[in-house]
């Protein structure tokens, strides 16, 4: 079996500071880490491995730095890691970076062997659209099963896979057939370490690194900026409200009789609503 | 286990593990390096001062691509009390030379620069893996490391100990004591993000000029202690550090104190309207010399915070890390070239190197200071910045006193809080553990 | 009094159409109106449907042209409800692709029956819910027609020259940025449930219904439902549409804390929630976790208690009637958006806010407070 894994570098979103005056982002020192969702994807193609033999390999569309997040999923046990990295690539949307991945999986099927699945995560934390996934699919002309929260059965020989699938009333128990896209869950499996062995065969690892031309992209126009038909106009901070919150002072009260006296003073309709919910005092 | 064997095992990719690693893997020698942070740097405390020098010594050109902040060209000493501070400083545009001497840093981004460094060296960096233990033979010789991961056993003809300031590993194989609790301090610090302008305005810099100031007085309640602040880039890290003992006998927390620090009227406005971003709080060794353990043996030799190497008195760690790191380094490649087995006889020729370095004879020359200040922690930390900052106050308030009078007044309650023998007797022990 | 908070940005958006070179390819020029996607699963409308429709109507009102609503289901009455709903909540006319194939939810018939209809009918704006569903479905659909997406979008408006300014948050919630999709057709764009209010429902008459067929079979459709577990309804939470919300986050200290947030959920017949944390620590389930990554809320009280009011946090709540934040730290972010504050340590307050509400809401108060209308 092969497993094609896309993992994104991207910035700790939880360091990210904005510019108090100029509202642009202060990337200096924002360290970058492996999308977490990206983690149980990369999990889940090892398991399928283990199981029924055959290789994972992980892409990525990045900077050249984005080598190190390839390197880490090695030491985790994957098997290759394609890194695409080029300039034609800046300033891709959703809709061109399915283009410039779907390319590239292409050409790791020529190379390396058909891929059978083809794994994203969820979503990423900066980008967070969870269309990636959907997208590549679309274009390999694959089945997509999305927000999977548990691989029930794969079988290579059949070339059939069932899943649970989480929908918003319940989850669905779905049969498809091999190619096929799956977006992880999160939560789904817990990330294994590899192996001393494992670990230093990563670190010296050769990563196959593409560059457009490489992957065989022949139509630039569909790449990175030129490629994308969302512009992004502005980025800015969300504006703080004007008026901080009004403090509670309990004065011959205790504070919590204060607050709920101040609850009630702003909102007094919601008494007679919390009675009802409340119900049975 | 691996069959594979390596020359040396460098654990931890601090100052002075990147150091030996560096300066092993350039020599040609075979070198692991294992870390446990998800990157070098992962667990490092931020916000530091580079010693340009010790670190030329190592990559000469470092300053083309490391990742510096600001170079330093003044320094603060600020004595404060509750409400004030009684400060010197010292400012040369000297120190705005081509090479400047010393940089403020952020260890996150510097340790990873150096990581790659120790990469292109040759040397096979492993991160995420922690060594569980040393591995020794039936003599007690060490021959190698276990590792937390599965078959993690991996051999080397030394293994160098640069895992920082607990020494867990050094600890449990009976290298060293643990230290104690009046032997490190624990500090704490935050990084408050505002725009380089910002910055600048307030400490009165332009372009790449830093500033330092070191704090002491009531903001450790007493303790032995120090509060700091460096201007780097875009933030300015702050901090304060107290002996652990303290903290113990106190009941104080780190991270009251750094709020209290934070919110006295010296410190205010220099913060005011920064984000914060992190807190994060690390040992500092501050036994001095008389705590250095062992530095070598059969098979390994200790380097950095893990050998207690840090002059607490001045704040400098990280060169003694990365010079011990280098020395250590110079030492096993020399015995190696001689193709002499790392016994702890070959060995003790880094002990050797390291006395005769500024690393030694500055430890040396403080041996006295950890003791005194602990000792006399109330006085160095509480009576006197007060005092000091009432006769300031006295002194520059024109209420129609007479200066004479106003003089003899504050000598008095010097003399009243402290008597004068006790003013003659912290005099003489500051000169002497000071010389 | 401090006014209900406002969507994070006010901006008028910037730029549009006219800060574009290109001129709108020909063959767009004919796309026109607005479409908004009805998400039903197993003959239950979601609401984010009703709530886009809301937002639909004001963005077809400024453009002056139609509204409409895609339904996609199996024929018979379940359908012809949502049909109804739809036309109650704002729509001025409906698409209808009816088939069996519709019953469950799959991509590749559901895909196929929505990027027929907009080849068809050319709509210049598609608005989807970003549901489990309305991801699957508008990603496929947005590559399908090779057009521009904007997900999770907070805030849709149209600007001078008609053009969909879509704003959303980007990196991780930190900032926010405004998206406009220029020179393709249609305009894309998810939102999450809760994100825009939810539109007065008023009974009208169903309008124009155009129905279109789907043109499959069966055997065209490789993925199958093998089975449908439902929610079960214990363990679902219905935290995003509840009344009342109380949360809790790290402030609390321990799971053990925590049990003070479900005590007072419970007096107050409310639903309990939680900040990020309190779920990568397991104290807490994460359908329970409340902000960008967890559910948007809208109650008309939110009560949150040790919660120190990150921008993650803040844009899953700010959609709240009045927001009391119980903090220890006068200067947590918490109180630059919350109506209500009070600076104390949560664990000792809560066991008495518990008890002051159940006084207050016991039948004798109640009665003496109608008594007191009354008068
Ligand atoms: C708040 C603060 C401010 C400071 N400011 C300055 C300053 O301005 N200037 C200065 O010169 N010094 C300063 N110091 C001191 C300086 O940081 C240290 O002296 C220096 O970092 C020591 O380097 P080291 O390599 O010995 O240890 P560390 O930098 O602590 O590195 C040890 C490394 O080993 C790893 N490790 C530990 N155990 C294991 C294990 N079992 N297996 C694998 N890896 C392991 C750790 O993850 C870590 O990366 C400061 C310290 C603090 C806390
Ligand atoms: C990509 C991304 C997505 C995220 N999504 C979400 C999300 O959906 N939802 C979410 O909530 N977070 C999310 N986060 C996390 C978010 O950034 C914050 O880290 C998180 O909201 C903080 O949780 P907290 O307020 O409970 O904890 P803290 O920030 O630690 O705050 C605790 C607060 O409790 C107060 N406190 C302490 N003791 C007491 C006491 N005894 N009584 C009263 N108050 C006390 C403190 O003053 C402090 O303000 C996300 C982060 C990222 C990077
Ligand atoms: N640049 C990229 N390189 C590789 N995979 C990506 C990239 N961007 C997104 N993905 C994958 O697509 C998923 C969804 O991303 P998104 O649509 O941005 O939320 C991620 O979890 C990744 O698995």
């Amino acid at each position: 079996m092969h497993i094609v894994v896309c993992i994104k570098q991207v910035p700790d979103s939880a360091q990210i500071r904005v510019h108090p005056v100029t509202n642009t982002i202060m990337r200096q020192g924002v360290p970058t880490i492996i999308n977490p969702y990206d983690l149980f994807a990369v999990e889940e193609a090892l398991r399928l491995r283990d199981v029924h033999g055959g290789e994972v390999t992980v892409l990525t569309m990045g900077p050249a730095s984005a080598e190190d997040s390839l390197r880490r999923v090695l030491t985790f046990g994957a098997d290759r890691a394609v890194l695409l990295t080029d300039r034609f690539f800046a300033g891709s949307d959703t809709l061109a970076t399915t283009f410039a991945l779907a390319t590239a999986i292409r050409k790791i099927g020529e190379t390396f062997g058909a891929p059978d699945i083809v794994f994203t995560g969820k979503q990423t934390i900066d980008g967070d659209t969870a269309q990636v996934g959907p997208g590549i699919a679309k274009r390999l002309d694959f089945r997509q099963l999305t927000y999977v929260s548990k691989l029930v059965s794969a079988d290579p020989d059949a070339k059939e896979i069932v899943v649970e699938r989480r929908s918003e009333a319940g989850v669905q128990v779905l049969k498809s057939k091999l190619p096929v896209l799956v977006t992880m869950l999160e939560g789904t499996n817990e990330m294994r370490r590899g192996t001393l062995e494992e670990a230093i065969a990563a670190t010296r690892a050769e990563i196959v690194t593409w560059s457009a031309a490489d992957a065989g992209v022949e139509d630039m126009q569909k790449c990175g900026l030129r490629g994308s038909p969302t512009i992004v106009k502005k980025v800015f901070a969300p504006s703080a409200r004007s008026e901080k919150a009004a403090f509670v002072e309990a004065e011959d009260q205790t504070p919590a009789e204060a607050l709920v006296e101040a609850i009630f003073e702003r909102q007094p309709a919601l008494q007679e609503d919390l009675a009802a919910l409340a119900g049975g005092y | 286990m691996i069959d594979e064997r390596f020359d040396a095992i460098v654990v931890g990719a601090g100052m002075a593990g990147n150091a030996a690693a560096y300066t092993l893997a350039e020599r040609g020698l075979k070198v692991l390096q294992l870390e446990r942070g998800e990157y070098s740097g992962a667990k490092n405390v931020q916000g530091a001062i580079l010693y340009s020098d010790m670190l030329e010594k190592i990559i000469p050109n470092f300053r083309e691509d490391a990742p510096l902040e600001r170079h330093l060209v003044e320094q603060r000493f600020w004595m404060m009390d509750d409400r004030s501070h009684t400060g010197m400083q010292y400012r040369s545009d000297d120190f705005n030379e081509e090479k400047p001497n010393r940089y403020t840093i952020i260890r996150t981004q510097f340790d990873k620069w150096f990581s790659q460094k120790v990469r292109d060296a040759g040397a096979l960096v492993i991160c995420e893996t922690t060594v569980t233990s040393l591995v020794q033979n039936g003599e007690g010789k060490v021959i190698g490391v276990r590792t937390d991961r599965k078959d993690g056993e991996v051999h080397a003809d030394v293994v160098v100990l640069a895992e920082g300031v607990s020494g867990l590993l050094g600890t449990r194989a009976g290298l060293r004591e643990r230290p104690e609790a009046d032997k490190v301090a624990l500090a704490s610090r935050k990084c408050h993000f505002l725009p380089s302008e910002t910055i600048e305005a307030r400490f009165n810099l332009k372009g790449d000029e830093g500033v330092v100031i070191e704090a002491a007085g009531t903001i450790s309640q007493g303790m032995t202690g120090m509060g700091f602040i460096y201007t780097n880039k875009e933030c300015i890290s702050l901090g304060i550090g107290c002996l652990v003992s303290d903290f113990q006998e106190t009941g104080q927390t780190p991270y009251d104190l750094i709020e209290r620090f934070k919110m006295h009227p010296s410190v205010a406005p220099l913060i005011a309207g920064s984000e914060v971003k992190e807190y994060s709080a690390h040992l500092i060794p501050e036994g001095g010399y008389n705590a250095i353990p062992q530095l070598y043996g059969d098979g390994w030799v200790m380097v950095g915070d893990a050998a207690q190497l840090n002059n607490a008195i001045h704040r400098e760690g990280s060169n003694l890390a990365m010079t011990s790191g280098r020395l250590a380094a110079e030492a096993i490649f020399q015995v190696k070239s001689r193709r002499d087995p790392m016994t702890a006889e070959n060995l003790s020729l880094y002990k050797k190197m390291i006395d005769d370095s500024f690393v030694m004879k500055d430890l040396k020359k403080y041996k006295d200071m950890p003791a005194l200040l602990h000792t006399q922690s109330k006085n160095f930390f509480l009576t006197y910045p007060q005092l000091v900052s009432k006769a300031m106050q006295d002194f520059l308030r024109v209420d129609g006193t007479p200066k004479i009078q106003k003089e003899k007044a504050s000598l008095k309650s010097f003399v009243s809080a402290r008597s004068w023998w006790g003013l003659a007797g912290d005099a003489v022990r500051l000169a002497r553990a000071w010389r | 009094m401090a006014e209900a908070p406002k969507a994070p940005s006010k901006q008028p958006p910037a730029g549009g159409r006219a800060a574009s070179k290109k001129e709108l390819p020909e063959h767009f020029k004919s796309y026109k109106h607005v479409w908004v996607f009805v998400e039903q699963e197993r003959g239950q409308a979601h609401p984010v449907s009703w709530e886009l429709l809301g937002e639909g109507r004001k963005l077809a009102d400024k453009l002056k042209v139609d509204l409409a609503a895609v339904v996609l289901g199996p024929e018979g009455e379940a359908t012809q409800h949502v049909i109804g709903e739809a036309f109650n909540y704002g729509a001025d006319l409906a698409y209808l692709v009816a088939d069996p194939l519709l019953e469950d939810y799959r991509n590749e018939p559901y895909t196929k029956a929505l990027t027929d209809l907009v080849n068809t009918y050319q709509p210049e704006i598609l608005l989807l819910g970003a549901t489990t569903l309305g991801r699957d479905l508008a990603g496929s659909v947005a590559t399908t027609l090779l057009t521009g997406l904007t997900a999770d979008s907070t805030e849709l408006d149209v600007d001078e020259d008609g053009s969909l300014a879509a704003t959303r948050p980007t990196f991780g919630g930190s900032l926010l940025c405004t998206i406009y999709t220029l020179n393709y057709r249609p305009q894309m764009a998810t939102v999450r449930p809760r994100v825009m209010a939810m539109p007065e429902r008023v009974e009208r008459p169903v309008g124009k219904v155009i129905t279109h067929p789907l043109g499959l079979v069966e055997d065209d459709i490789v993925t199958k439902v093998l089975d449908f577990l439902p929610a079960r309804d214990s363990s679902k939470s219905n935290l995003a549409y509840a009344d009342v919300v109380v949360a809790g986050g790290l402030g609390l200290g321990s799971p053990e804390n925590f049990q003070l947030i479900r005590q007072l959920a419970t007096t107050l017949g409310a639903e309990y929630g939680c900040s990020r944390p309190l779920v990568q620590k397991g104290w807490v389930p994460s359908d329970r976790q409340i902000g960008q990554t967890g559910k948007t809320i809208r109650p008309k009280l939110y009560i949150a208690a040790g919660i120190s009011g990150a921008i993650q946090h803040r844009v899953g709540v700010e959609g709240s009637d009045l927001i009391v934040a119980i903090n220890t730290d006068k200067n947590a972010p918490i109180f630059d958006f919350a109506h209500v504050g009070l600076v104390t340590d949560a664990i000792s307050l809560l066991p008495a806010l518990t008890e002051a509400f159940r006084k207050r809401l016991s039948p004798h108060n109640r009665d003496k407070l109608a008594s007191r209308r009354a008068r």
